[in-house]
């Protein structure tokens, strides 16, 4: 393993168990970072020891006994400091370590956008420039933002711990949100596509972690599905291109397997949810062999069976008129009409498809030209322009 | 803090329907009160060492403080089942804050 691949696998565990041991999160980030130091300076030397980790959280707790002793200015912090210090070994990889922290990073007091970034520095260790990158916002913001949660947290007194059983209903959907937007964040933008790797690879570790949570293993699921067809989903000259229109071998069909794989081991235990839901479409999108081969009656089932927000009710038309036709589709997406759509550049984008396959070129150069208008990244502005230039076309 | 519209005012004699003896019982209330409505409300602030009175409450916003609870809990997960328990969760809202600690 490279010094980086020991990093990404090791830096959440050493802070996590760290923020247990002092209760204290930037000495536990800086405790680490200190360690990750030390084990650069060493290892070339020394060699990698057998389990990085453990010397890892070792060398880190050491560091952080050090400061305390340090600063101990009263009795509290040396007490403190002599309590970490006769746990002989710091228990190294308790699984809940990992999982309070992921817990804590969620926890719905904290705003959305901080506990996206909170889990990124914490847990995934992306450096602030690097989150700050991802975001799009300056390094100083991305800093003010993590250091404000990191008091909100200690201030406010948000526990370190995973949930009690009566609150997981309510709070493992909090971690699931956080991980899916950033998969999303990712996915929809080339630019940022490390995202969707970190989103994946927390989402193994959620369910590692999580076994019994069927909701987990079914946003993995989810996600390896779409990930798959990565490489597909943008032409040479940067515009979209949709999945009928995706070169389906050059689908990574080893992940799509393992996908479908882990989506059958969660519906096995019967307790279907949204994430389950949703990667059961993915899969049947991944599995055609052919755009034709796709299952469109059951997909527009599928989707019948999720919270029927706006745009749900949209993917749901699509499904309809591929199943039934574009006479039905187009009747079913004009009756469309939801406030939040008015301003989503699928809505005219699905009209205009449903259109194009009738034969009734005028109207739907009329809804690609509006589609066109509401369009927010150049990928989905270059695929609308080629499709209104093949309806424009007389013939 | 509990927060509510004027519509709010309606449920001032309402009681609180077991919650205060169920968080006596467990010893997280240190201290409470119901305030009287904001428009009997006097702001003031200290400005280069002038002293400005206003008339009203600090926010002109639709919801305003009626009142407050100090409870002494383990952390916020108890903070928020205690608040959500309160009956005013249901039609006003509550606002958690944690006090500040005085130095060490």
């Amino acid at each position: 393993m490279t010094f980086e691949e020991i990093y990404r696998q090791e830096w959440g565990q050493v802070v996590a168990t760290l923020i247990r041991l002092t209760g204290d999160w930037e000495l536990a980030e800086e405790c680490a970072q200190e360690a990750f130091a030390a084990a650069l300076q060493r290892w070339p030397a020394d060699g990698v020891p057998d389990r990085p980790g453990a010397w890892l959280t070792t060398t880190a707790r050491n560091r952080a006994i050090d400061w305390l002793r340090r600063e101990a200015v009263g009795a509290a912090k040396l007490r403190e400091a002599a309590a970490i210090e006769s746990d002989q070994e710091p228990p190294y990889d308790v699984p809940d370590d990992r999982l309070r922290l992921m817990f804590t990073c969620c926890h719905p007091a904290l705003a959305m956008e901080a506990r996206v970034a909170l889990t990124l520095r914490t847990l995934a260790g992306l450096s602030t420039a690097e989150i700050a990158r991802a975001f799009l916002v300056p390094e100083t913001t991305m800093s003010k933002r993590l250091t404000r949660a990191k008091q909100k947290i200690q201030h406010a007194g948000i526990p370190y711990r995973v949930p009690p059983a009566h609150l997981l209903p309510q709070r493992t959907p909090a971690v699931l949100a956080v991980l899916y937007l950033l998969f999303n964040e990712g996915y929809s933008d080339v630019v940022r596509s490390n995202l969707t790797g970190e989103a994946i690879r927390l989402a193994r570790l959620l369910v590692h972690l999580m076994p019994d949570e069927p909701e987990a293993t079914g946003l993995l699921a989810l996600m390896l599905m779409h990930d798959a067809r990565r490489d597909t989903r943008l032409s040479p000259d940067g515009a979209l291109v949709t999945l009928d229109d995706q070169d389906r071998t050059r689908w990574d069909h080893a992940q799509i397997a393992e996908g479908v794989a882990l989506l059958d081991a969660a519906l096995l235990r019967n307790e279907p949810g949204p994430y389950q839901i949703q990667a059961a479409i993915a899969a049947c999108h991944a599995t055609a062999r052919t755009a034709p081969d796709t299952d469109w009656p059951q997909i527009a089932a599928l989707y019948a069976q999720l919270p029927q927000t706006p745009v749900v009710a949209l993917n749901r038309a699509v499904a309809i008129g591929m199943a039934d036709g574009p006479a039905v589709g187009l009747r079913l997406v004009e009756a469309l009409t939801a406030d939040p759509l008015t301003t989503y550049h699928l809505l005219p984008a699905t009209r205009a498809d449903f259109l194009r396959r009738l034969g009734r070129r005028t109207e739907a150069t009329a809804a690609y030209r509006e589609a066109l208008t509401l369009a927010t990244t150049d990928a989905e502005r270059r695929y609308l322009e080629k499709r209104l230039r093949e309806v424009s076309v007389r013939g | 803090m509990i927060c509510g519209d004027e519509s709010a005012a309606a449920h001032a004699d309402d009681g609180c329907g077991g919650w205060s003896e169920e968080m006596e019982s467990r010893g997280v209330v240190t201290g409470a009160a119901g305030l009287r409505p904001p428009d009997e409300a006097t702001t003031l602030r200290v400005r280069e060492g002038e002293l400005l009175l206003t008339d009203g409450p600090f926010a002109e916003t639709k919801e305003q403080i009626g009142g407050f609870v100090l409870i002494d809990c383990a952390d916020l997960d108890e903070a928020i089942e205690i608040a959500a328990k309160h009956p005013a969760a249901g039609y006003g809202t509550i606002e958690i804050r944690p006090l500040l600690e005085p130095p060490v």
